[in-house]
């Protein structure tokens, strides 16, 4: 065994590797319930894409077939329904995951410096997966998959003075059709999976770099003991390692609750009108994007048409996303974990969540006069977080910080 | 593990609340269609009530004729003799025998096939349609529908609402609705089951998951890698 491991590492640095990213790789001691969501989203997205190959063998990316090869798969292919439950499920999963994750970096402060790169690739991660997530939804060619594509795609037709073609160019054709899905379907199963394992790959080297945050907020490499090692410290292998088992584990019982009793969520995760074929005569008279990207559907809506245009509602949306690109910058606070910050931070970052939470509502329902009103009062909070966040992470009373970590 | 569990508690019960918003829709009350899928009886009354009355028209071609028979335990030859009435392999997809031409003839509109209703409509919608057709001389087969206004289906299952009481007739729709929940996802029938074993085995993983993290956590609690000063 030795042997070989000398013959390996002469060759390549599998020890090296192995002692730097687990073995010897210092992690703080008192990582909590949130940061079990890193793991996790390693684990949906391995599942995702190995469910997709499955999938990938017996899909069938044309107009006419897509459908029914998707019904194929879950009645006549063996264990098909559990591969594409488990494929469409992940893909919420994948979500409510994520979403923890990036507000766990909100509740701890684990963008600011130095760890302004891991969330600046993090939000590209976040960006690709949605981009991923929506191509992925079009595949089964339902009224939905249909419509939704639709929508989303005409956004582009409203940029000004190259829209038009920029339309045709990106759809292959005047409207939604088969060389869309036919497009779609190969950014969905090679360019975005692609893209996003490197970008998880470069999010890990980024992290491992600087070492992680934790709930306090402090640095573990300001306090090594003589060998080196932070005294706050412990090897994330074996002791995160066998700590994110259980979270898996967990994980799995809900995951699987859903897969095997609820599938289809009541219509958040497969949506009613998907289990209909696509028609271009028959407009759904409700078409409402999958709950992950409401939020940004609303804001969207939110934003009335100016000059006979969309465009201003377009930007807006591209906005509330790349705006938490600029997060780390926009934080002026001197204390990172939400334990010491100020009560003006506190308040902001409530405000910030109910907005989310209620423009996310706000994207499944139909516009109604008060749904808009609401649409556009909370679309004004999320950006305030944001905008105003100079200003109130700068005022109040943060609490002194510990040296050392806190049981 | 508590809050953990807290957290996915409410998520559940409020994705689950706001379902029965979105299912209302039309704005029509629906009766409670009350169908259980492991009742095999039903089923293959629902099949065999479902090719005697609605197969004529109506296809559902994602399902074959063999399959409903391994699933609802009816040999391949009552299978030939209660269901298949228009095909000649018993792996065949049950598509009705009515020519296009004929349907937009006789009906204005092909009848839609109805492999996926119970999953785009819903089994109490089926349950209730069923049940609400009404005299309406002002319509081409003198019927009107309730749910589904002008409808171009005539009420085929008028001679069976003739024949049976009420109940009878009530059970009946109920079996068809049934068999059509089944047709939407014969996964259906072994998901459930499936799912509790795996929750078990899932359950004894997580105890001893747990057991192996608290092992191994006691070096940070109180061994090797608790910091000295």
């Amino acid at each position: 065994m030795d042997n070989n491991k000398n013959w390996i590492d002469q060759r390549f640095p599998l020890t090296k590797v192995w002692n730097e990213h687990l073995a010897e790789y210092y992690t703080p001691r008192n990582f909590n319930f949130w940061y079990f969501f890193g793991s996790l989203a390693i684990l949906v997205l391995v599942m995702q894409i190995v469910t997709g190959i499955f999938l990938t063998m017996h899909f069938k990316p044309d107009e006419l077939s897509a459908f029914a090869s998707v019904e194929y798969i879950m009645r006549d292919v063996n264990w098909g329904w559990l591969i594409r439950y488990m494929h469409s499920t992940g893909a919420s999963a994948f979500f409510v995951v994520i979403y923890l994750h990036m507000y766990r970096g909100l509740l701890y402060g684990s963008y600011k410096a130095p760890r302004e790169l891991i969330w600046i690739l993090g939000m590209v991660l976040y960006i690709a997966l949605m981009a991923e997530a929506f191509m992925g939804y079009v595949l089964p060619w339902g009224q939905m998959s249909y419509w939704g594509a639709q929508v989303i795609i005409s956004l582009f037709g409203s940029v000004p003075v190259i829209g038009p073609d920029l339309l045709i160019w990106i759809l292959g054709d005047y409207a939604v059709g088969d060389p869309a899905l036919n497009r779609f379907f190969s950014l969905h199963v090679i360019a975005l999976p692609l893209i996003l394992v490197v970008l998880v790959f470069l999010h890990i080297v980024a992290l491992h770099t600087v070492g992680s945050n934790n709930p306090d907020g402090i640095e573990i490499k300001k306090n090594k003991d003589k060998n080196g090692i932070p005294k706050d410290g412990i090897p994330f292998h074996p002791y995160y390692s066998v700590k994110d088992i259980v979270g898996v584990v967990v994980f799995l019982m809900i995951f699987s609750a859903v897969v095997f009793f609820a599938p289809a969520m009541n219509g958040y995760f497969l949506e009613h009108a998907n289990f209909i074929q696509a028609n271009p005569a028959a407009t759904p008279e409700h078409i409402a994007p999958l709950w992950y990207l409401t939020p940004f559907y609303s804001i969207l809506r939110a934003i009335p048409t100016m000059f006979d245009s969309q465009f201003p509602g377009v930007v807006a949306m591209f906005a509330a996303l790349l705006i938490l690109l600029a997060l780390p910058w926009l934080d002026r606070s001197k204390v990172k974990s939400i334990r010491y910050r100020s009560y003006p931070y506190k308040i902001a970052l409530v405000v910030f969540v109910v907005s989310f939470i209620v423009l996310g509502w706000l994207g499944m329902q139909p516009v109604t006069y008060r749904n808009a009103i609401l649409a556009q009062i909370f679309t004004a909070t999320y950006f305030g977080f944001f905008i105003l966040m100079p200003w109130f992470t700068s005022i109040g009373e943060t609490k002194p910080v510990p040296e050392r970590i806190t049981e | 593990m508590k809050q953990l569990l807290a957290t996915t508690a409410s998520v559940l019960a409020g994705l689950t609340i706001s379902l029965n918003v979105l299912a209302a829709g039309s704005g029509v009350h629906l009766d409670a269609a009350n169908t259980d899928i492991n009742d095999q009886k039903s089923l293959q009354n629902g099949a065999k009530l479902f090719m005697n009355y609605c197969s004529g028209c109506h296809s559902i071609s994602f399902m074959r004729y063999n399959r409903i028979g391994k699933d609802l335990n009816m040999s391949d030859a009552e299978v030939k003799k209660d269901l298949m009435f228009n095909a000649e392999k018993i792996g065949a997809p049950i598509v009705s025998s009515m020519s296009e031409e004929g349907a937009v003839r006789w009906f204005g509109a092909t009848p839609p096939d109805l492999s996926l209703v119970s999953r785009s409509k819903g089994t109490d919608w089926i349950y209730t349609y069923l049940r609400s057709f009404h005299e309406d001389k002002a319509r081409p087969f003198g019927v009107n529908n309730k749910v589904l206004v002008n409808a171009s289906m005539p009420d085929v299952l008028w001679n069976l609402k003739q024949a049976k009481s009420p109940e009878a007739f009530d059970q009946d729709v109920r079996d068809i609705t049934n068999f059509l929940d089944y047709v939407g996802e014969p996964a259906k029938l072994v998901r459930v089951d499936l799912g509790f074993k795996v929750l078990g085995f899932l359950l004894i993983l997580f105890v001893f998951a747990y057991l192996m993290k608290k092992e191994y956590w006691k070096d940070v609690k109180y061994g090797k890698w608790r910091a000295k000063d």
